[in-house]
């Protein structure tokens, strides 16, 4: 019998991402719950946020993101064999829409599978797309972060609806001679599945006529974050065996600005790294909220290809991931 | 065991440092919330640090209570190891 074996080591290779049309500001915002622009920024660093228009979807996010990725890899179409989509808001259940999006893509009998891990996803899918390069069972996989998360977001819940927003981001990963993705740290703790929920099941919001929204424990979920998650992201600086002078962009999924900010008191980081902050434009948008921030701090030129990058979702679940890369 | 005033003092270091709220305006008979500047998710984050600062652990149902800084240095002194 025979065995596979693939490149020593994998990275990644491109980045692209896809905002919605339509802007929602916290004056929006304020017509549907009782609140201010300034309470909403003092406590999230949300500005404004983007939600999809009439001919967006999941779908037409996702396959933009993985569009402009596989175009800047400047890969042949053939060589991309996988991939990974991490969604929560593809309201179809099967089939996945990875495969509907590998044949738009032109990714010809391309293994192709939908993830489920919140606000983790893209870090999940990173670990995944690593570990199946490195295993010679892929040699360049596409990873997506695509949510519509305004669709499940309860615009009356006064704690919860100015966070949530639509978008996708995507990578192209591929094999390479040294070391470009760090080993992951990740976990899940299901005990804690109802700090954030799913307001019903499925069934049950069919037979109520509505469909379900999110729910969240914000003060939970933020304890949680600015502690255990906090460590987590230490670790998986230490797993990659680096000090945190040595780090240059510090990626973290955009929770909130207060999380970012206390895991940056934690972490101790030097003020030299550029700090992803997306979420004041862009809003909370889950699985997408790290590739779109990596895309936007290249383009922007505030990080530069090559540099070393911190990056860390978690969410729902609860979930997390996290793992050091070298930026596309 | 460190002291009340230990404990009032760290905790005094933890709430300027979250919330930059001067050191010497956090005193026992303090609210947090309308005397301090500290919002609900500082609170959070000062209770985190309590816990990591004095080997506590202060339940969610407990940290309701905690209203005054001398709320927050009364559990700390019943409960630190």
């Amino acid at each position: 019998m025979l065995a596979s074996s693939g490149a020593p080591y994998a990275r990644i290779l491109s980045v692209g991402s896809a905002i919605p049309s339509r802007v929602v500001t916290n004056a929006d915002m304020c017509q549907w719950i009782e609140s201010t622009d300034e309470w909403i920024q003092q406590r999230t660093g949300i500005a404004e946020r983007r939600w999809i228009g009439p001919d967006e979807s999941v779908r037409t996010l996702a396959l933009a993101a993985a569009r402009t990725a596989i175009d800047r890899s400047s890969l042949p179409l053939g060589e991309i064999d996988c991939l990974i989509l991490s969604t929560v808001s593809f309201f179809q259940q099967t089939p996945a829409l990875a495969p509907m999006l590998a044949a738009e893509l032109g990714l010809r009998d391309a293994a192709a599978y939908d993830i489920s891990a919140a606000c983790a996803g893209f870090c999940y899918g990173i670990a995944q797309a690593e570990a199946l390069i490195r295993a010679g069972q892929a040699h360049n996989v596409v990873v997506i972060g695509a949510e519509t998360l305004s669709r499940m977001t309860d615009v009356t819940d006064r704690s919860t609806a100015f966070l949530f927003a639509d978008g996708a981001g995507a990578v192209v990963v591929g094999g390479s001679d040294e070391p470009g993705i760090g080993p992951v740290v990740w976990g899940s703790d299901g005990e804690h599945n109802e700090v954030i929920w799913q307001t019903a099941e499925w069934d049950e919001a069919l037979r109520l006529g509505a469909e379900p929204k999110i729910g969240m424990n914000g003060q939970a979920v933020f304890k949680w974050a600015t502690s255990f998650i906090a460590t987590a992201a230490k670790r998986a600086l230490e797993a990659a065996g680096l000090s945190p002078e040595e780090l240059d962009v510090f990626l973290p999924h955009q929770a909130n600005n207060r999380i970012t900010d206390t895991m940056l008191r934690y972490l101790k980081l030097p003020e030299r790294v550029v700090v992803a902050r997306t979420i004041k434009k862009y809003g909370n948008n889950s699985a997408a909220s790290i590739p779109i921030a990596m895309d936007e701090l290249l383009s922007t030129g505030q990080a530069k290809s090559g540099q070393t990058a911190l990056i860390i979702g978690f969410g729902a679940g609860l979930v997390y991931a996290g793992q050091v890369i070298k930026l596309p | 065991m460190a002291t009340t005033e230990e404990i009032r003092a760290k905790l005094a270091e933890l709430v300027n440092d979250i919330a930059g709220t001067p050191v010497e305006k956090v005193q026992l008979d303090k609210s947090f919330v309308d005397d301090l500047d500290v919002d609900s998710l500082a609170m959070v984050e000062i209770i985190v640090g309590c816990e990591e600062a004095f080997s506590v652990t202060i339940p969610d149902e407990e940290s309701k209570n905690l209203v005054t800084v001398g709320d927050a240095v009364a559990y700390i002194e019943a409960h630190q190891a």
